[in-house]
């Protein structure tokens, strides 16, 4: 029962105490004995020793691995993508494992970008790391702990990509990383069949797209939806939005100057442009389908904003390729079935329709032989390919096999990125400094939705460089 | 068993010593501490409490598109349920039976670091509330302030730590600490004791600085050293604070996400199941069908726990119980 | 891929080891402490007892606490010194005067409340006929993560659009009661209020578990006396249970305080730090971490470390009462 003593039953254990104590001392020494002799010898099963398998590396399947047999061991690789998509990832680079015997233990974290840092800094970075920002891995690169492409790797991502696509990891002339997936964030998605029962076009200019608007809502439908809640990450789609904006009615050199923090944040051009967002993302005519008000924008998540699309409550949707994934499994995505997708409409005829994109890039902390054999199958067109017949995937490779995409939307945003006449322009907020891409322009745009003033928004971003 | 408590829980069975109110007179009492008012009150907050974590549980069984349409109380006139959130949870497509691992994972992490926190604390504690030294209370309140250290500004010294370990120029006092396998553990093991010992001997430090000084000097005074007074006396009669203890520290140490992501990774060898759960919460949509199931799933134990050492929360902690 | 125990066996056992190694060297330290040399004996001994957990406060938590003050004083990456420069920032940027008054609001409101619940709590259901039940209820809450939880709460501050269903238990409520639906989240300060919720929610177990275990303890005899001197209900806990267990109050309400100056898992999930809704911990997550500005993370941190300052001192002077009370 409760040991609940009073001060005259002192313990009766205390009473016994320097009896037992002296035959103690033995059997505590041989107590703390027995683990040291067992854990001698145990080392090595508990350190979990186990030899490797793996395929036949004469065999005609490991014929494209010949050049990095004979290297061995084992990577480390950490990055971003985690779940059904990491496993898709193993799976890629299962036969390289196989017939070269280079295990790849490959790590996914949804906190990637903060645990990264961490990692670096406690000494324990990864010897490979997939960055979803160049911005990011050029803090890598400042602070010397990543290392440039081997050359080997470096050749190999010169010819598979273009200028355009390779200069956000290039730094003093030197290449840092490879080029993986690649996505285009200038896509409005909309449904072809309410679009054909309604009688409405796919718009060619702006100002078309606005005019459909405008029709959508006389008919009682809401033209526009969207979502800008993503965790910490809450307000991105709506930098999204301004950058397309920017860059079609400015041009890419007026876009690069503001990335660059050449011309304030906060400049005429862009308050502009903003303004033009602002006549649809805050225009309650406009939006939001399917979940309510405009303020609703700002608590409706990136990946359940579109959905209504599909059910016919909402007219469009802008937002990245990477969307496809989203659509419930038995969704029809094609030119004429339940969902597709339009190349956002060109604002200043003369500059046209360049496209705002993004990606991942792998860059690695080590130079041991294995990783070099890692980093230069990475940048090879047989990786792109194999993840990319496994689906959800598409790499901006050059030589890289469209008819392995099976969604066309994803062969649509290949080919756009690889057509040589259009200008390509990564994310703006993943290069600007990141207190800024990621912190007070996320936080600036959420607000500005939240009812904030359009010049008061940037002018506090500005503030923050 | 003193003659002048009461029994407690109001539910023990080894009742073995005469109770000075008879049950008619503890019904009365009971009466007239929690009368209407204070019955509603107590529901009231019961409900409260339990609302959210009811609905919880109805939606993990509720199909993903009825999650996301319809409000989990709507259940009774559409009763429609699937156990496939579950399934997706415990045997998802990358994990194919061996949620089991991540399962068996947390437990390797959190049992030890219950253990260590727990005895050294009460260790820790003993000394600053019963051993004469200089700058005693000062110790104390550098250690109940060290609460405050967000742990977030610790992992990158401690990682440093393990992965470099300590060199006074060029002699090295500790190696990197860089473990294969299974002695992947003693790096988390470190890390999570470390961040609880200033809670553990805060709390430790109130229940063992009032036990009666009158028992701890009598044995003093029979030439008990410390070592047998903590042993004898200290540790037995603060059973049920330890438990306490133990419990708050496994429950800590079980939900913990930051800890593990750092120290431990995300590989099956040494992650834990939040890792897992966090991973599952998935790149596509709210995905609430999964989310639900899962923090279901990760909830078991620690409630099980709860239940099972509950019974020592009844008998009461010592704190306050002396006095005088 | 089954489950294969084999594979997990070494896991076990190093468990196993751990723990038995553990326990023997404590075994052997307690033996060991009473037998050294006379001299200084007390000195020593307290050395042997506190000597394993100050070396782990040491290097896990008192060297960090170095560290970051020195690094408050530099720049982002940490390489140059710009004296104050991060404090001045931390002071004037408007979104980080947000975040401080939030803190303010945070640990104001959660100790008290959360304590207050517990308190109330436990006396109501102490003695009842299901009180192991009922406390169970009370404690769910702390055997969900912080993440959990606050998964728990988004939803049930979930918001549709009027006409359509509510998802959300808080909308369906207001609704029933004629209000249009809103998104709770969105308005300051109504939205901190929502998610101090959250950490009361979960806190009122600790406290109740506590509190209730400190009720048990008052000796019945005094209870009994008060009883007799026709005392009603409520005169009892405000004469005599509470000063009884204030001590106890005083140690929950301190350890609340400490978790909510943290809080951190709650702010970031629910609202990710939006809408004016973040806290220190937070931001200075944020700042250190994601936006490689170590230097006013740091400073952030180092605002926290002051802010327990006044907990401290309500500690020593609650030691000082204790001590002159025995």
């Amino acid at each position: 029962m409760a040991p609940s003593p009073t001060p005259t039953t002192t313990s009766p254990s205390a009473r016994r105490a320097p009896l037992a104590a002296a035959r103690r001392p033995a059997r505590a020494a041989g107590a703390a004995l027995l683990p040291l002799v067992l854990l001698a010898s145990g080392c090595g099963y508990l350190a979990g020793e186990t030899g490797g398998g793996g395929a036949d590396p004469g065999s005609a399947a490991c014929e494209p691995y010949a050049q990095w047999q004979d290297i061995g061991g084992s990577v480390e690789m950490y990055g971003p993508i985690r779940d059904d998509e990491a496993e898709r990832l193993r799976q890629a680079w299962q036969e390289f494992s196989d017939c070269t015997g280079i295990a790849i233990d490959y790590e996914g974290s949804g906190e990637f970008e903060a645990q990264i840092q961490v990692k670096v800094d406690g000494g324990n970075a990864p010897d490979i790391a997939i960055f979803p920002q160049p911005g990011l891995l050029a803090r890598f690169v400042e602070s010397g702990d990543a290392l440039p492409l081997p050359d080997g790797a470096a050749d190999l991502a010169r010819e598979g990509w273009t200028e355009d696509w390779l200069s956000y990891v290039e730094h003093d002339g030197e290449l840092y990383a490879t080029p993986q997936a690649s996505n285009v964030k200038s896509l409005v998605w909309y449904s072809p069949t309410v679009f054909e029962e309604n009688g409405y076009e796919v718009p060619r200019t702006w100002d078309a797209m606005i005019d459909l608007s405008d029709t959508m809502a006389g008919d009682g439908l809401k033209p526009w939806c969207a979502g800008i809640e993503s965790g910490e990450a809450t307000g991105w789609p709506a930098t999204d939005w301004l950058e397309n904006a920017v860059l079609r009615e400015h041009g890419p050199d007026v876009y690069d100057q503001w990335v660059e923090h050449e011309i304030p944040f906060d400049d005429p051009k862009i308050v502009e442009s903003l303004e033009r967002v602002d006549g649809i993302l805050r225009n309650p005519d406009y939006v939001n389908g399917g979940h309510g008000g405009v303020k609703s924008i700002a608590t409706t998540s990136q990946q359940d904003a579109g959905l209504p699309v599909n059910e016919g409550e909402c007219g469009m949707y802008m937002m990245g390729s990477f969307y496809a994934a989203n659509w419930p499994e038995d969704t029809d995505i094609s030119e004429g079935g339940d969902i597709y997708a339009f190349n956002l409409p060109a604002i200043d005829e003369e500059v046209g329709t360049p496209i705002v994109g993004g990606g991942e890039f792998a860059a690695a902390f080590t130079d041991r032989p294995e990783v070099v054999a890692v980093q230069e199958y990475l940048a090879t067109v047989g990786f792109a390919d194999s993840r990319a017949s496994l689906g959800r995937w598409f790499s901006a490779h050059r030589d890289a096999d469209l008819e392995l995409l099976e969604n066309p939307i994803d062969r649509l945003s290949a080919e756009l990125l690889r057509d040589p006449d259009v200008v390509f322009r990564w994310d703006g907020g993943d290069n600007m400094p990141a207190a800024v891409g990621s912190g007070t322009f996320w936080r600036g745009m959420t607000d500005w939705i939240n009812g904030k003033g359009t010049e008061e928004t940037l002018t506090y971003i500005e503030d923050s460089w | 068993m003193t003659p002048n408590r009461t029994d407690p829980g109001g539910r023990a069975p080894d009742r073995s010593s005469p109770d000075r109110r008879g049950p008619a007179q503890a019904a009365r009492v009971r009466a007239r501490l929690s009368g209407a008012a204070g019955s509603a009150a107590a529901i009231a907050i019961a409900v409260l409490w339990t609302l959210p974590t009811a609905g919880l549980l109805i939606s993990s069984f509720r199909p993903e598109e009825q999650i996301k349409t319809t409000g989990w109380w709507t259940v009774p006139f559409d009763p429609e349920f699937t156990l496939r959130n579950y399934a997706d949870v415990l045997f998802g497509s990358s994990s194919d039976g061996r949620l089991a691992s991540y399962f068996i994972n947390s437990f390797t992490i959190a049992v030890p670091t219950m253990v260590f926190v727990v005895l050294l604390a009460a260790m820790a504690a003993y000394a600053l509330a019963w051993m004469r030294f200089p700058g005693r209370d000062w110790l104390f309140i550098g250690v109940f302030a060290l609460q405050i250290v967000p742990l977030q500004m610790s992992l990158v010294p401690l990682l440093r730590l393990f992965s470099d370990g300590v060199a006074i120029g060029t002699a090295t006092v500790l190696p990197p600490l860089d473990l294969p396998g299974a002695f992947q553990f003693t790096n988390v093991w470190i890390a999570h004791t470390m961040f609880g010992l200033p809670l553990g001997i805060f709390l430790m430090h109130n229940f063992i600085s009032r036990l009666p000084s009158s028992i701890i000097e009598a044995a003093r005074a029979d030439g008990a050293g410390h070592g047998t007074v903590f042993r004898r006396i200290v540790l037995p009669l603060t059973v049920p604070a330890l438990v306490s203890l133990a419990i708050f520290q496994f429950l800590w140490v079980w939900n913990d996400l930051l800890v593990a992501l750092i120290f431990a990774g995300g590989s099956i060898e040494v992650a834990p199941l939040t890792v897992r759960l966090a991973e599952l919460a998935g790149t596509r949509g709210n995905e609430w069908q999964r989310l639900t199931a899962g923090a279901f799933v990760s909830m078991v134990v620690p409630l099980l726990v709860f239940f099972s050492l509950q019974r020592y929360f009844a008998r009461g902690l010592l704190a306050g119980s002396m006095k005088g | 891929m089954g489950f294969d125990l084999l594979s997990e066996l070494p896991k076990l056992l190093w468990l196993v080891i751990g723990v038995a190694g553990f326990l023997a060297v404590f075994g052997v330290l307690l033996l060991a402490v009473d037998r050294g040399p006379r001299t200084r004996r007390e000195w020593w001994q307290a050395a042997c007892f506190l000597g394993p957990a100050a070396l782990l406060l040491l290097v896990g938590l008192v060297y960090p606490v170095v560290r970051t003050t020195v690094l408050s004083f530099m720049d982002g990456p940490g390489q140059a010194w710009v004296g104050l420069r991060n404090y001045a920032w931390m002071f004037t940027r408007p979104e980080i005067l947000v975040v401080l008054r939030n803190t303010l609001l945070w640990v104001l409101v959660a100790p008290a409340l959360a304590t207050a619940t517990g308190l109330v709590y436990a006396v109501l259901v102490d003695r009842a006929r299901y009180e192991s039940l009922a406390k169970s209820l009370l404690f769910m809450p702390m055997a969900i993560s912080f993440v959990g939880a606050s998964i728990i709460w988004k939803f049930v501050y979930a918001h549709r659009p009027a006409g359509s269903d509510q998802i959300g238990l808080l909308n369906q409520v207001w609704t029933l009661l004629g209000g249009e639906p809103r998104l709770w989240l969105l308005d300051q300060p109504l939205n901190t209020l929502l998610l101090i919720v959250i950490l009361i929610w979960i806190q009122a177990g600790f406290a109740m578990v506590i509190l209730s275990a400190a009720i048990k303890a008052i000796p019945t005899d005094i209870i009994e006396a008060a009883r007799i001197d026709g005392v009603s209900p409520l005169q009892l806990f405000w004469r005599v249970t509470l000063p009884m267990i204030w001590p106890t109050v005083a140690v929950v309400l301190i350890t609340i305080s400490v978790q909510t100056l943290k809080v951190f898992d709650i702010v970031r999930t629910v609202t990710g730090g939006q809408f004016s809704t973040s806290v220190i911990a937070n931001e200075m997550y944020n700042q250190a971490f994601r936006y490689g500005e170590l230097g006013q993370g740091s400073a952030l941190a180092v605002f926290l470390f002051v802010l327990v300052v006044p907990l401290v001192l309500i500690q020593i002077r609650s030691t000082r009462r204790s001590r002159e009370a025995q």
